[in-house]
């Protein structure tokens, strides 16, 4: 490796140091430290409890796993959307893709906290979606819309898809046209040359997709307040009352720590799939 | 005898350029035909055409006397090799070979001894089961020709077959290619710009420029009476005159008893068993291609010479 090489590798291993494992390395300590009144509000002496109260009380598990489905069936949700957008724009003429691919990330250019408001403005009983419905005599009352477990499943699938339709669109996009066409040469029809050649060839696209869109869904916590109800329960909400409401950092910090664990697996998992493909 | 797969008046357009140009051919059985022309001259278009992955917008592509102008790709009984092969990346050689089959719905059985009597044709039965980046350009191309033939196709369409194969690979290639399509009976059609290849592999050649057809013919009647000046440029060299008079170096007879054209020797390229001579006539520079059997050269630099050529090697030909 070249000196410059090594600098830049020193580099990232440093910012790593820096930005994840010493900030996680904090919250591993706090979450073994003693709740109590003060300034900070946990002391030193070791204690287990934070973590006895996760596998004791049914609320934290529930949350979990709440979470998790909700994570679940937000990235296939968006997986079923995002396929074809990323496949159809793989096919378009060069000059559509980039317009096309501008209006995937275009979201991003406004504030997340800002499009996230705009659809508290479309669903509430008061707003567009109702009003519009009302007006066309549809619907007699207002529907509700807004502070459900659906309102958060929309949010979800709305912010993320992008992460989903983009790394599904960079592998669709390097797929070889003549695959498709030997595969019609030799007898497959449209529907199975995709099932046999197309989609185990975007295979590593779409676990891509999947965990850059399962992992911050799981941990989601905006989203849930926002456009969810008081009975929305996800693990990003109880970490946050755990945290400002009640003020047990410990109990807050054991929660993050069992969550990066759980994330932990499926990112583990990506990572021996993308080997095993790099290798083949 | 009845063709296996012709083409009847085709045309093909991609906006505004003519890519086919009303274009008929046909290809008899255990014929192989080439189609031979510069890049764009639109050989691998009639070739898609033929397999479906274009529509013609005029014209009708018969395959063993059926109407197949309008079926899609994988409703067609030939099969094509791809210049980039175009072997599923993810599958074994095995698999690659045996996809073809499983979409005719074989049984597993046949299936099996299928692929196994295809890979064997080719000489790849010990390579089954790699993956197709673990093979090298020249086993690829076999993989991908097992492949095809598994499906026992009417006709074999290759596109540019030796492209990706280097000079001496080719030339070995080439030959094995021959004695299989021999062996296996089917009849092929080859997209090719290099006129030595067409020349060894086909009993026919189709040279195509804007989309339009030429000459067809086989290629020694191709060399020896060429339709017009680009056909004759196109198959070796040859002598033009400006008033069109074509006469191959090797026709030419070279003599200093007086008789015939009169020129002056300015240049002479030994070659071992050949010797090319530039002689300056009054309106041309005319290259002579003798053949000496172990004597030498026979003339010399600035000599004054005879040019002379029997009637039948001289042809007028329109540019």
């Amino acid at each position: 490796m070249t000196g410059a090489g090594k600098g830049a590798l020193t580099a990232v291993w440093l910012w790593i140091a820096l930005v994840l494992l010493l900030p996680f390395a904090i919250v591993l300590k706090i979450s073994f430290a003693t709740s109590q009144l003060g300034v900070p509000p946990y002391g030193p002496p070791v204690s287990f409890s934070a973590y006895a109260a996760l596998i004791h009380d049914n609320l934290y598990l529930n949350a979990y796993l709440s979470s998790l489905r909700t994570a679940f069936v937000a990235t296939v949700i968006a997986l079923l959307l995002g396929y074809p957008m990323a496949y159809a724009i793989a096919r378009c003429s060069q000059r559509w893709r980039s317009i096309l691919l501008l209006l995937v990330v275009l979201p991003f250019w406004t504030s997340f906290l800002i499009r996230i408001y705009a659809w508290i403005g479309l669903l509430r009983p008061t707003g567009l979606v109702n009003t519009v419905l009302e007006s066309l005599g549809l619907i007699d009352a207002p529907l509700r819309l807004i502070n459900t477990d659906g309102a958060v499943m929309l949010g979800i699938v709305y912010t993320y898809l992008p992460f989903m339709v983009l790394p599904l669109y960079a592998r669709l996009e390097k797929l070889d046209p003549a695959l498709l066409e030997a595969a019609a040469d030799l007898g497959a029809r449209p529907w199975r040359a995709f099932l046999k050649i197309t989609l185990p060839l975007s295979h590593p696209g779409i676990i891509a997709g999947c965990l850059l869109v399962f992992i911050p869904a799981v941990g989601e916590f905006v989203i849930p307040e926002l456009l969810g109800g008081p009975d929305t329960l996800m693990i990003g909400k109880v970490l946050w009352s755990e945290f400002f409401t009640n003020r047990n950092w410990p109990m807050s910090a054991a929660v993050a720590v069992i969550l990066l664990a759980l994330l932990i697996v499926p990112i583990m998992w990506f990572q021996s799939v993308g080997h095993r493909e790099a290798r083949s | 005898m009845a063709p296996i797969l012709s083409v009847e008046g085709i045309s093909k357009r991609f906006g505004v350029t003519l890519a086919v140009d009303n274009v008929s051919l046909s290809v008899g059985p255990n014929e192989c035909l080439a189609l031979l022309g510069p890049s764009g001259c639109g050989k691998t278009t009639l070739l898609r055409l033929m397999a479906g992955f274009e529509t013609p917008d005029a014209g009708a592509i018969m395959i063993d006397g059926v109407d197949m102008t309008r079926k899609p790709p994988y409703a067609r009984p030939v099969n094509m090799m791809f210049q980039s092969y175009a072997l599923f990346p993810h599958m074994t050689v095995e698999d690659n070979v045996a996809f073809g089959l499983k979409q005719d719905g074989l049984p597993a059985a046949d299936r099996l001894a299928r692929v196994k009597e295809a890979l064997a044709a080719v000489e790849m039965e010990a390579f089954a089961p790699r993956k197709p980046h673990q093979l090298s350009g020249g086993q690829r191309q076999r993989v991908a020709l097992a492949r095809c033939i598994a499906k026992r196709p009417k006709a074999l369409l290759l596109d540019e077959p030796m492209a990706a194969l280097d000079k001496h690979l080719r030339e070995r290639t080439q030959l094995e290619l021959l004695v299989l399509r021999r062996r296996l009976g089917i009849s092929f059609v080859v997209v090719t710009h290099d006129q030595d290849e067409a020349m060894t592999m086909a009993d026919r050649i189709v040279v195509m420029e804007s989309g339009k057809i030429l000459q067809a013919d086989t290629p020694r009647a191709l060399y020896e009476r060429p339709g017009s000046q680009a056909v004759a440029r196109f198959f070796g060299d040859i002598n033009l005159w400006p008033s069109g008079l074509a006469v191959r170096p090797e026709r030419i007879a070279l003599s200093r008893a007086p008789g015939g054209v009169e020129g002056t020797v300015t240049d002479m390229i030994y070659r071992g068993t050949t010797t090319t001579y530039l002689v300056q006539t009054h309106d041309l520079v005319v290259r002579v291609l003798s053949a000496h059997a172990g004597d030498a050269p026979q003339f010399q630099k600035g000599e004054k010479v005879f040019l002379s050529w029997p009637d039948d090697a001289a042809r007028t030909l329109c540019p």
